[in-house]
């Protein structure tokens, strides 16, 4: 065995130069870009031409426009369930379960409360999706703090039973026999979100996405809790040695980011599809995993994250409509940007320098 | 002829002169003592030989040839072995596996044959271990063994010990010497670190004193008395602030402590029937070397350890069994230990400044920026904290951190004050300025409860002077009759005094 | 009834090869301390690239040898995020999944458009050494694949790690990375070797499904067995052989689960509880064994050497 000696070695520094920041998600757009244009050459078109479509044309017209706000809208909400989690230093991997449980309760009540006025309707929906996410977080939460059992693998298996859960649901008690789909029978017009702007998909749950990133941002930043959260999340036994209850900060956290999750759920079935389906979902837990990621775990970065992310999704329509790429290029595109930005964040604490 | 020899070692981390033109010869066959308090430079010296630092200047020569020592790889190639304080062992693996792991002659690693290796060299060298034993079920001792046997199966013929029974109890303790003595016979030649006399003179043949990373001396064990040796290694004169006069009267008791018990990490009792009062007014200095418990008091009197029996009382008020945000709520100002795990690195100085005290800056759940920024400006102006109020606290230099610390806790007025290690890895002037607060407090009426490793601290600051070894207070002296050769054999476990 | 037991073994078998190459994928790399999520996207993407090139060539074993290149790529890739890069393993893990999935499902609609009927390829063969006994043939008429995967692959995987020094050094990286260091082990070196091997043999779980169990290629056709693959490899321990026994449980449930529905036979709880209940199992295993579960002490931490 030799052993090579490095002649250039990484040198850490604590505080990179401030010019460094802003350029990161520019310089991986850049990269993304320079790694998927051969993709876009083979489907036999411009590199330039599929990126002013992947990013520029749906901010051209009024109806891409919109439909970019509306691919934010569960993100944004995944994407603070997520961030919640995380800024406590609790690996919530389960947001994608989390939001079918919130999903459940929308279509249970949005079948079972048809009639009563929507005033009384969507508050209890939203109240109890809330809920239903904790509850399913609630297992989890609990094993971590009061057991320690490592939460990154129950959340993500919990996903996985919850989706046999809603399969169960949709080809037993709630299939709808109209239907030749597994899916539930439309909820009550009086559970349907109302329309942000007529005519279109955009609806109030967006509007909800930017209250919980508002509160989200206010409870981070604004509030003793929001500080101890981010203490226990960034040092543990500084957060103890403070006089922080490390495990009651947890625990509130996780379920939280449940209830959050809950929420996006109760906003994609009153919002968007108006029955549970079995793809209600397109990943958007995982994804807010990625969302919250790339926002740095910041209320504001999550939202540009998401809207971003949104953008590329309408974008990647119009590059499937108009120069017949197809549509997948869109999620190449987000996840080679995550891949590429986390090694560039890692990367801008490091000096080259020769020994 | 030496079968080691170090000439004119210079290392130096910054502005830290960790060891200054040291010299360190090793004969073949001996057990040599390298010997000094925390921070003496006896284990940079002895990283240096084992390839884990590099020397700015000097000289090491292995059998008389010089040699280039880059890494371990390096330094087992020249027949030295390590046995750190943190083991290097993979613990579901089996003993035999351990050692042969990075060693194996082959690509499939038969576990019969390996054993039957592992054992036949085990037994060759004397030492008692089962290869097929899993290291996650032997103790602490057994583990030392393994690691000691590592090192010769890769044909050690300098084995270097690092502070070997800092972890052990006793009856290890006597099984180690023991193997040493074999492996001495035997012709292997052990470098042993340690600052417990009593273990220098019952087991080495020769002495090298370090102070303050210079060479002291190296004699011959058996001319030398254990307070010589005590002298050699503690003896200087105190600089920088002190304490400028003596108390008068006694006053009253504000900490009190007694018959505490506690147990370290790994499940052991590491404090015994602890008692010890805290006058208003008063500094008591807990002196020790290393690994004899401080680190277990501290965190027991913040409230951040259990204690296993025992009580802790301020004014008469019971602390046992109370959160540390209790502790800080009746009066006890606590100082980490370490201050990186002390403070959130990654929270600005104004939020670490106000962590401990969020109550008083929360309404309604809703935090008072403008007052914690208020106080902040002014504590930052008050302790001369070179750092603006939103730096992260990582980027601050150890002074800084620590005075931001010291603000956090001293701000307050505490009525008693637990400050573990306040000036470690400090420069001189962040130093002195760490004492001077130290003595403010005690004018002020506080009781303050300073442990340290650094003896001139302990000296400089105390009234009066408890000294810990193995978990016990072995002797508290008043400061006027404390004199280093007596502290030094209390330190070192040479002698009780009650 | 011996008919339906003597099927449903065999279809046990079926089911559980795909989850159990992954699940070996997957003990490998956690082994060396790195808990790969790319496995959901590493599987599809095998799956597609088996398929495509299957098609294209005509041939099933380039198109599977292709498949274990590609996840040896993303295996590597995984190590570049998660070992030199230290990027956090969870969000590296579903960025891969994320980019395999897109990927493939790019590629696939590239080249077959957005029919609704997908297109199919002469599948492997099934082999029946026993063509002339009964149920023992009903058993053992399996692909070459299968005979493999619990043949050799298990076997071999166990034999790798606990009997050889290349073993040896996984789990010492995976227990203690410091320790292999001291003792000379490259600790990056090892665990790019395991990430790679892991990354193989998860795209070759994914190949095994379209180009053996299903011939043909849908976005659905991993679904889930990614992560089924991660709850196999926890229920075992971090033991190839107890990993196998784990995806028989699994595949059997869900060969039952199936057999019981194409049955029409209505059962008082839904046939989902079968799917369900091995995750059930396995968190019931976590909470169970607590903070002695033997996870591989370094999983999810990065090493850097001092």
């Amino acid at each position: 065995m030799e052993t090579s000696r490095p002649r250039l070695r990484f040198i850490k520094t604590d505080n990179p130069p401030v010019w460094v920041r802003p350029l990161i998600p520019v310089l991986a757009l850049v990269i993304t870009f320079i790694l998927t244009s051969g993709l876009i050459i083979w489907a036999k078109a411009n590199p330039l031409d599929a990126y002013y479509q992947l990013l520029i044309s749906p901010l051209m017209t009024r109806v891409s426009a919109i439909e970019i706000l509306v691919s934010a809208t569960p993100l944004l909400l995944t994407g603070a369930a997520v961030t919640f989690a995380f800024a406590a230093g609790y690996y919530n991997i389960g947001a994608e379960g989390q939001l079918f449980a919130g999903a459940i309760a929308a279509a249970g009540l949005g079948m079972a409360m048809e009639g009563i006025p929507g005033i009384i309707t969507i508050p209890v929906i939203l109240i109890v999706g809330f809920a239903a996410g904790m509850a399913w977080a609630w297992v989890p939460a609990i094993l971590k703090v009061k057991l320690q059992v490592d939460e990154v693998v129950t959340t993500l298996l919990l996903n996985s039973v919850m989706g046999f859960i809603v399969s169960a649901l949709l080809n037993g008690p709630w299939r709808d026999p109209n239907s030749g789909w597994p899916q539930s029978a439309e909820i009550g017009a009086n559970a349907i979100f109302f329309k942000l702007i007529p005519r279109s998909r955009l609806n109030f749950g967006f509007l909800i996405g930017l209250i919980v990133i508002a509160i989200l941002w206010f409870i981070l930043s604004r509030t003793s809790f929001g500080l101890k959260m981010r203490a226990v999340g960034l040092g543990k036994p500084a957060a103890r040695f403070a006089g922080i209850n490390v495990g009651r900060t947890t625990l509130i956290s996780a379920l939280v980011s449940g209830g959050i999750a809950g929420i996006a759920g109760v906003a994609l079935v009153c919002g968007i599809q108006y029955h549970l389906i079995s793809d209600l979902s397109a990943g958007y837990g995982y994804t807010g995993i990625i969302i919250a990621t790339l926002g740095s775990l910041n209320p504001i970065g999550v939202t540009i994250a998401s809207l971003f992310f949104g953008l590329v999704d309408a974008g990647a329509q119009n590059v499937s409509r108009v120069l017949g790429v197809p549509v997948y290029l869109g999620e190449i595109t987000q996840a080679a940007m995550l891949l590429v930005a986390l090694g560039l964040f890692l990367l801008q604490r490091y000096r080259v320098r020769r020994m | 002829m030496y079968i080691v020899e170090m000439l004119g070692i210079t290392k130096t981390f910054g502005e830290l002169v960790a060891n200054d033109n040291v010299d360190f010869q090793l004969r073949q066959g001996e057990v040599h003592a390298l010997l000094g308090e925390n921070g003496a430079g006896k284990t940079t010296l002895m990283r240096i030989l084992y390839g884990l630092y590099r020397q700015d200047t000097g000289v090491i020569k292995v059998e008389g040839k010089p040699v280039e020592i880059h890494s371990p790889k390096d330094a087992i190639a020249n027949g030295i072995g390590m046995v750190t304080q943190h083991f290097a062992l993979v613990p579901p693996l089996s003993v035999a596996e351990n050692i042969v792991l990075g060693n194996t002659d082959g690509f499939i690693v038969n576990r019969a044959v390996i054993e039957e290796k592992v054992g036949a060299a085990a037994d060759r060298f004397g030492i008692e271990i089962d290869p097929k034993a899993l290291v996650r079920h032997l103790a602490v001792g057994q583990r030392q063994r393994v690691e000691i046997l590592k090192a010769l199966y890769r044909n050690a013929k300098v084995l270097i010990l690092d502070e070997p029974t800092a972890v052990l109890v006793p009856q290890e303790v006597d099984a180690l010497f023991e193997t040493l003595n074999r492996l001495k016979a035997d012709g292997l030649s052990v470098i042993f670190i340690s600052h417990k006399l009593h273990e220098v003179t019952q087991i080495t043949d020769r002495v090298t004193v370090l102070r303050d990373g210079k060479l002291i001396g190296t004699v011959d064990t058996s001319s030398m008395s254990q307070s010589t040796l005590a002298a050699m290694m503690v003896g200087r004169e105190t600089f920088g602030v002190t304490r400028k006069d003596e108390q008068m009267e006694q006053q009253k008791v504000t900490l009190r402590i007694q018959n505490l018990c506690a147990k370290n990490d790994q499940g052991q009792q590491s404090l015994t029937n602890i008692s010890l009062d805290v006058h208003a007014g008063e500094i008591l200095g807990i002196a020790g070397v290393g690994g004899n418990g401080q680190m277990e008091l501290a965190e027991t009197l913040c409230g951040v350890r259990a204690c296993a029996s025992g009580s802790i009382q301020l004014e008469g008020k019971e602390l046992n069994g109370k959160t540390p945000a209790e502790f800080t709520q009746v009066g006890v100002g606590r100082i980490p230990e370490d201050r990186h795990e002390g403070m959130v690195g990654d929270l600005t100085v104004t939020e670490n400044l106000a962590l401990e005290h969020l109550v008083e800056f929360t309404r309604n759940g809703v935090l008072d920026h403008k007052a914690i920024r208020r106080q902040s400006e002014a504590l930052i102006r008050q302790y001369q904290i070179k750092a603006k109020p939103n730096d992260p606290i990582r980027t601050l230099s150890g002074g800084n951190m620590q005075k931001v610390l010291l603000a956090r806790v001293l701000s307050r007025n505490p009525k008693a004050v637990i400050v573990p290690q306040p000036t470690r890895g400090l420069d001189v002037g962040a130093t002195d300025y760490v004492r001077q607060q130290l003595l403010e407090q005690r004018e002020r009426g506080a009781a303050v409860l300073l442990i340290s490793e650094d003896l001139d601290e302990i000296l400089a600051l105390s009234d009066r002077i408890a000294v810990i070894y193995e978990g016990e207070i072995v002797g508290v002296l008043p400061a006027a009759e404390a004199t280093p050769e007596r502290l030094g054999l209390l330190m070192s476990g040479a002698v009780k005094e009650h | 009834m011996e008919i339906f037991i003597v099927n449903l073994i065999g279809a046990t078998l079926r089911v559980a090869t795909p989850i159990l190459l992954a699940a070996i994928g997957e003990t490998y790399s956690e082994r060396a301390g790195v808990l790969n999520l790319g496995i959901e996207g590493t599987m599809l993407f095998g799956a597609f690239i088996g398929f495509f090139v299957a098609d294209q060539s005509s041939s099933l074993w380039l198109g599977f040898f292709m498949a274990v290149v590609s996840g040896v790529i993303f295996g590597l890739l995984m190590a570049l995020m998660t070992v030199t890069l230290r990027v956090n393993q969870h969000v590296s893990g579903l960025g891969i999944t994320m980019l395999c999935t897109g990927l493939a499902l790019f590629a696939f609609r590239l080249n077959y458009g957005g029919r609704s009927v997908p297109p199919s390829i002469d599948s492997f063969n099934q082999l029946a050494p026993f063509k002339n006994i009964p149920w023992l043939n009903t058993i053992t008429e399996q692909y070459l694949l299968t005979y493999i995967t619990f043949l050799v692959i298990v076997p071999l995987a166990w034999w790798l790690l606990f009997r050889t020094s290349f073993g040896l050094k996984i789990r010492s990286v995976g227990e203690n990375p410091e320790a292999a260091d001291a003792a000379g082990v490259n600790v990056y070196a090892i665990r790019y070797a395991a990430l790679a091997i892991g990354g193989g043999l998860m795209a070759a779980g994914g190949a095994f499904l379209s180009l053996a169990q299903v011939g043909s290629f849908t976005h659905a056709i991993v679904s889930g067995r990614g992560w089924v693959a991660i709850a196999i490899v926890i229920f075992g321990n971090w033991n190839p052989v107890r990993a196998m026994w784990g995806a028989l449980i699994f595949g059997g449930t869900s060969a039952l689960q199936l057999r019981l529905q194409t049955m029409g036979l209505q059962l008082p709880i839904p046939y989902e509880t079968f799917l369900a209940l091995p995750y059930v199992v396995t968190i019931i295993a976590l909470v169970l064994a607590g903070r002695n579960a033997s996870y591989p002490a370094a999983l999810l931490k990065p090493y850097r050497r001092e």
